[in-house]
């Protein structure tokens, strides 16, 4: 058997874009600070000397008229991918994105496509504070005709950018920022994560815990504390929000009758609501289920510390949650901090 | 040239005067913006354009769909709602689409398919193709700030990019003047580092005969944009088949020079008097015809409300 060649989620994003660029000239890539020093965190690194100017490029502050020119540049023929280092930039790209990405199949009778990949990355922790830390993929997944991905490994983070790439119609790639940092195994030959499966992380028979974009991790921390007091939860990873694999997350409920998912974002018509309602569509009949969502604490993101920490959910507070969920009463419990649970590098069985 | 000016001029206007009069019976499942009055800058700049060029267009764009040479009887179904229309009764007046003819579209919200035609237009630079892209926005669409950032991209990077402001003075029912500080739109444009003029008399033969410099300039492989700001008028409400100076945002005497210079009747004046009737009579059949086929289509299936919403 062959050694596994281990990445980051970052090499994996790079090398994906890299082997897509050089099998189809159609690919291109742009956005703020695309092809300077910093080359996006490395995931754009090299890609502008093998390139060329015409298909790496950093754009002017204009995210708006840029989102409008990647899908004009679709309607012909080309792939965009356009790339945004926070996700909150979009706020100023909505106008394009859900008037005429999301709708120009529809309103122009299936006659034009938008293979367009916008790649946005949600920021964390170090005081990114307000306008640095939303994740706000939820909107997106509101709007029929965009399809939205959010993956946690490196192995789906090359897979799924390449699905986005091939896709036909537009495609958020939601990345966050703490992901960049994994390490895992990750094939070097093309492949592709389409939708339609999510991925059972970690089985369990207590509980289904599902975690969002780096949420996942918090989740994989929880399953330990609460394995500690006895809770077997069963972790999955969505992958693809829209669409979304909610059979799965389904079938896990029809085992473990209780449901957490955890939200890289305010619970509020979110992803989480989403999920927690199809999932009791499906179920409801057929035995009784428990559910509970989690997510930012309903403010604005605060840079200081004592509050950033008390604004996300973790390992620790999940669990506490979840163990109330599966008791049905209140434990009051919160497990001291475990030192080897500070940092996983989440490798994940596929 | 003159008779082929004359028959897009003319058709465009009864056309349009046929959704007025077709309006009233609730047949038409769309909100209309006619472009009755201003139907010479799209006559203009599409007779400059090959077959090959693409159009890219505002919610007022049914003289720019059939100036570009979008199918009539598809475009009439469409404002029917059928299934036989331009984009299957599933856009309606405000999405006018024929890719045959490179009338790419256009969208309800304004400004918006300005940058949509400069990507299209780098698209066309990249492929190494000869197509010249033609961007039609109106005065309003200057207030946007997708207007100012897509000018600057576009200079920039010198796409083959037309950029055709039909300045009709009014957004709805607001003046120019009462939402921007300066009348000066193709400077604004200028300052963006590409050439700019005002074409001010509404006669689609000038604009024509500026347009189709541009157009030989970008085929030379000079690099755009080029700029345009068209005067015209908007004869109709800004939205429906009636007029409106009773609403009081504008006076009849304010029309009254433009009425005068209708820019059909000034195309009908270079043209032999027995060669227009028998474009006339040409362009009333196929409207009768258009409308006939438009009526007698069938309404979509409800089963299409499911598809094309992403590839399946």
């Amino acid at each position: 058997m062959t050694q596994e060649r281990i990445l980051s989620y970052v090499e994996a994003l790079r090398e994906g874009t890299d082997q897509e660029m050089a099998r189809d000239p159609s690919v291109l890539i742009f956005g703020l600070d695309v092809d300077d020093p910093k080359a996006i965190q490395g995931t754009t690194r090299g890609l502008l000397e093998k390139y060329g100017a015409e298909r790496v490029f950093g754009t002017p502050l204009s995210e708006d008229a840029m989102t409008g020119v990647a899908i004009g540049l679709a309607f012909g023929g080309l792939r965009p991918i356009h790339v945004h280092i926070r996700m909150d930039f979009l706020m100023l790209a909505m106008n394009q994105l859900v008037n005429i990405a999301a709708k120009s199949r529809y309103m122009y009778g299936g006659q034009v496509q938008v293979p367009i990949v916008v790649r946005a990355m949600i920021g964390k922790s170090w005081g990114q504070g307000a306008q640095h830390s939303q994740g706000l993929y939820s909107f997106f997944m509101n709007i029929p005709g965009l399809k939205v991905v959010a993956p946690t490994t490196p192995y789906d983070a090359k897979g799924c950018l390449i699905h986005a790439i091939r896709d036909n119609d537009p495609v958020i790639y939601v990345e966050h920022r703490i992901l960049h940092f994994q390490k895992g195994p990750v094939p070097e030959p093309l492949y592709a994560v389409a939708p339609g499966k999510a991925r059972i992380a970690m089985t369990g028979s207590d509980v289904t815990l599902v975690g969002i974009s780096y949420m996942q991790l918090e989740c994989l921390r929880a399953r330990h504390y609460l394995e500690a007091v006895g809770i077997s939860a069963e972790v999955i990873d969505p992958i693809w929000l829209q669409p979304l694999d909610i059979d799965t997350i389904a079938n896990s409920v029809r085992k473990t009758g209780r449901l957490c998912v955890v939200d890289n974002g305010w619970t509020s018509c979110g992803a989480g609501a989403e999920i927690v309602s199809a999932v009791i569509e499906q179920v409801q009949h057929e035995r009784a289920v428990r559910v509970k969502r989690l997510g930012f604490a309903p403010v604005t993101c605060p840079p200081a510390p004592t509050l950033e920490d008390a604004y996300y959910p973790n390992g620790r507070t999940i669990a506490a949650a979840v163990r109330d969920l599966v008791t049905g009463k209140a434990n009051h419990w919160l497990s001291d901090e475990r030192a080897d649970l500070r940092e996983i590098e989440f490798k994940g069985p596929f | 040239m003159h008779e082929r000016f004359y028959r897009s001029l003319y058709r465009i206007r009864r056309v349009e005067e046929e959704v007025a009069r077709a309006y009233p019976t609730d047949k038409i499942k769309s909100p209309v913006h006619l472009s009755i009055g201003q139907e010479a800058a799209s006559v203009g700049v599409c007779e400059a354009l090959g077959p090959n060029d693409i159009a890219f267009g505002t919610y007022r764009s049914h003289a720019l769909y059939l100036a570009k040479g979008g199918d009539l009887r598809k475009m009439i179904a469409e404002l029917y709602g059928k299934a036989t229309g331009c984009a299957k009764g599933k856009g309606g007046s405000m999405h006018l689409i024929d890719l045959g003819a490179g009338a790419m579209g256009a969208s309800a919200v304004v400004g918006t398919t300005i940058p949509n035609a400069v990507g299209y237009a780098y698209a066309a630079k990249l492929r190494g193709s000869q197509q010249v892209v033609a961007s039609f926005f109106g005065d309003g669409a200057v207030d946007e700030g997708v207007f100012h950032e897509s000018m600057n991209f576009a200079a920039l990077k010198g796409v083959p990019i037309i950029f055709i402001c039909e300045n009709n003075f009014y957004a709805i029912h607001t003046h120019q003047s009462r939402r921007q500080k300066l009348a000066n739109i193709a400077e604004k444009a200028r300052t963006y580092g590409m050439p700019a003029e005002v074409i001010e008399n509404n006669d689609a033969l000038r604009v024509y005969e500026r347009v189709h410099e541009a157009v030989a300039q970008l085929r030379a492989g000079k690099p755009g944009p080029f700029f345009f700001e068209c005067f015209a008028y908007r004869w109709k409400e800004h939205v429906g088949p009636g007029e409106d100076y009773q609403l009081g945002y504008r006076m009849r005497a304010e029309a009254e020079p433009w009425l005068d210079s209708d820019p059909v009747k000034t195309m009908a004046a270079r043209v032999d008097k027995a060669l227009r009737a028998r474009i006339e009579a040409e362009v009333e059949a196929e409207i009768e015809e258009a409308f006939e086929f438009a009526e007698t289509s069938p309404f979509p299936e409800v089963t299409e409300l499911y598809t094309d919403v992403v590839e399946l």
